[in-house]
């Protein structure tokens, strides 16, 4: 299965792509093969849409859902869904599960989810194959090794019928991250100082590989946070070579190949990684050593700055639009230029999300929290039942709840508010979500975004502080 | 494959009228309907487009957002500025925008995923140069009932000074925006051919 011997240098994604293909037509379009497909409650219209046109799910195992942007987090209830609407987006997608034959884990088993925190989890997305799911942060399975990326609903509906996608085919955009990530760097200080050099259009029509040193060293988890927000850097996809590191971690997953399966799959993951040589439409290249703790000030995640520095003045943006911009930005967030950042009170903290809410992400956090006491309402919303159930095995639940956090159940909560759990008009809140967006925390929330060791100290402090002042080195 | 499907998109040709501007970046699709209107039914979403940049806290609009200008009754074409659509996949950003009239939508650059969202709701997002959609902002402040004329068969625009502009469009998604043919009914046609690449990889790639 080795590219043959003298072909051109192919990027990762390149060889990816070509093995998706169904159909290249002359006019630049293709008909991709899609592997695996990821369905949530937002989801349930399009599912119904299918229903409703009388067609059929031509690969029902190739579907797995979850639900996670309704359900609240203080219950595994769904009875007590108060809205309607919300209640039948959560029924409706275990009904439509139920009656094709699509696997759900449902609210109440341990492996529900976030729909890109249970992926991985459950050894569904693999190296080298295609998966699709109609939200943006699909971009989030990239970081084991293969093409995933956000579709609209149309398209789910399209998914369901034909297992496949019209699509053109993307650029290659390859970025780097040169020298070792300083003490208390994590995956999301990375993109986050990525997003901010190349904008959050940087990476539009592109497929983004990250590469080098600077990320080679980050764990499978701090890799998932970092493909989860290539989209906020207008990335089709963000995707890291798989290693020894992804298949470790891979390894033993429910849908995972196992025995004799799983040494041909290896074998077929080791000539996934981008050929020496290989050329990419464009490439960037970050410091690893220059990355700070960051947190972003505006509404926008190209508006990110390390912790140490100060709000930056509209006046000196480079041109008449982006001046306006920041100063929209500013007058949103209540925010004065030249304020150092350390300097600003937060009202509260948020730590979960499709981007950190992870097992190793509550552990970064719980390192912070040990001993201490949150000083403003800061919740907890693991990523999965099997986060929760790990995190509580190890105590971290314990060290949250001492230090005055709220423990809660699996799901999207606050990142988005679907589920009604949303911020106060004015409030400020520093998040590990992926979206500082006007409103998307709730009408008039103030949303900044840091990795959860920074939201944790945050927490015990009432403000931005440089956690790598708070955790022994 | 016994799937059926009926095409229920609207042709698009041509179009000439006014426009509403929306002169900022990063427009992402959060503002254009925020995420707690997107469990109500298509219906009842309608009077939420933009609704938090639009409305005041009493309900009542907010002078001054182009929406509700009265120029913007009728509009078909909406024009912002770079990174149009960005942030979260949601298809209700188009559809909200098709069901308030909107056909087109003129940018520097558009979010991906909107970008081939509004090609599945029949609509038309033209990519310009920066400068073009900077003329044409800085116009429309002054003459908000400016009119515009869109022609995909020519792939052209039409501002209101008179100058012409051409666009560059797939031509795949131009022709399923003529004849208002939707993904699903033309992928059926190529049944085979999905059916034979599952053969393919069901060998290669066992595991899966
Ligand atoms: S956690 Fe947030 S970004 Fe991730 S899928 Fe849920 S709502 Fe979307």
């Amino acid at each position: 299965m080795a590219e043959a011997q003298g072909a051109k240098p192919a990027t990762m994604f390149e060889k990816i792509w070509r093995r998706h293909v169904v159909v290249d037509r002359p006019d630049g379009y293709t008909l991709l093969y899609v592997d695996r497909h990821l369905l949530h409650d937002g989801s349930y219209n399009a599912f119904r849409r299918l229903a409703a046109n009388g067609m059929k799910i031509r690969h029902p195992e190739r579907s797995f859902a979850t639900p996670d942007h309704y359900m609240p987090t203080n219950t595994r209830d769904k009875s007590t869904i108060a809205d309607p609407n919300h209640k039948r987006m959560v029924t409706g997608l275990a009904e439509h599960a139920a009656a094709t034959g699509v696997t759900i884990f449902d609210i109440g088993d341990r492996r529900q989810g976030i729909v890109h925190v249970v992926g991985p989890e459950q050894g569904i997305t693999l190296p080298g194959i295609t998966l699709v799911c109609g939200d943006s942060h699909t971009s989030t399975h990239g970081a084991l090794g293969c093409l995933a990326f956000g579709i609209g609903s149309s398209e789910v509906t399209h998914v369901l019928a034909t297992q496949s996608l019209w699509q053109r085919k993307p650029k290659a955009m390859r970025v780097n991250i040169d020298g070792a990530l300083g003490f208390g760097i994590t995956g999301k200080d990375v993109i986050l100082a990525i997003i901010a050099r190349i904008g959050a259009a940087g990476g539009t029509g592109h497929v983004l590989e990250y590469a080098g040193s600077g990320i080679r060293q980050l764990s499978i988890e701090g890799r998932l946070t970092l493909c989860n927000m290539s989209i906020e850097g207008g990335g089709r996809a963000g995707m890291i070579a798989p290693d020894d590191k992804t298949y470790e971690y891979i390894a033993g997953r429910p849908y995972a190949p196992k025995d004799a399966a799983w040494d041909r799959a290896l074998a077929f993951w080791r000539s996934l990684p981008s050929d020496d040589g290989a050329t990419f439409d464009r490439e960037v290249t970050l410091s690893g050593p220059d990355i700070a703790p960051m947190v972003t000030w505006g509404t926008s995640p190209e508006d990110a700055a390390p912790v140490t520095e100060a709000i930056p003045d509209p006046a000196s943006a480079a041109d008449a639009s982006r001046r306006d911009g920041q100063a929209r930005a500013l007058a949103y967030m209540g925010l004065e230029p030249g304020t150092p950042i350390a300097d600003i009170p937060v009202d509260r903290v948020f730590i979960g999300s499709c981007t950190n809410s992870r097992i190793e992400d509550l552990r970064m956090a719980a390192a912070v929290a040990k001993g201490r006491k949150a000083q403003i309402p800061s919740w907890i919303v693991p990523g999965s039942g099997i986060i929760k159930e790990q995190a509580e095995a190890e105590g971290l639940d314990k060290i949250f709840t001492e230090a005055g956090f709220e423990w809660r159940e699996a799901g999207c909560s606050m990142c988005v508010g679907m589920n009604g759990e949303i911020g106060r008009p004015g409030e400020r809140i520093a998040s590990t979500s992926n979206r500082n967006f006007v409103g998307r925390q709730g009408k008039g929330v103030r949303t900044h975004l840091v990795s959860p060791a920074m939201a944790a100290a945050a927490a015990v402090t009432g403000r931005f502080t440089d956690v790598r002042r708070l955790i022994p080195a | 494959m016994s799937n059926e499907h009926k095409q229920e998109l609207r042709p698009f040709d041509r179009l000439t009228g006014t426009a509403v501007a929306i002169d900022q970046p990063n427009v992402d699709t959060d503002q254009i309907i925020p995420a707690r209107f997107l469990a109500l039914p298509r219906a009842e979403q309608v009077p939420h487009l933009f609704n938090d940049v639009r409305y005041r806290e009493d309900g009542s609009p907010r002078e001054g957002f182009p929406l509700n200008a009265p120029t913007a009754a009728g509009a078909q074409i909406l024009i912002a500025e770079r990174n149009f659509g960005c942030g979260s996949s949601r298809e209700h950003a188009v559809s909200v925008l098709v069901d308030n009239g909107f056909r087109v939508f003129i940018a520097p650059s558009f979010g991906d995923i909107f970008h081939n969202n509004s090609f599945q709701n029949g609509a038309l997002p033209i990519r310009l140069p920066s400068e073009r959609i900077r003329e044409m902002l800085d116009h429309l402040a002054k003459r908000p009932d400016a009119r515009i004329t869109v022609d995909l068969e020519a792939q052209t625009v039409t501002g209101p000074d008179n100058w012409t502009q051409s666009f560059e469009i797939d031509s795949f998604r131009k022709q399923c925006l003529i004849d208002g043919t939707d993904d699903i009914s033309l992928t059926l046609k190529y049944a085979d051919a999905i059916a034979a690449h599952e053969r393919r990889a069901a060998a290669e790639t066992d595991w899966l």
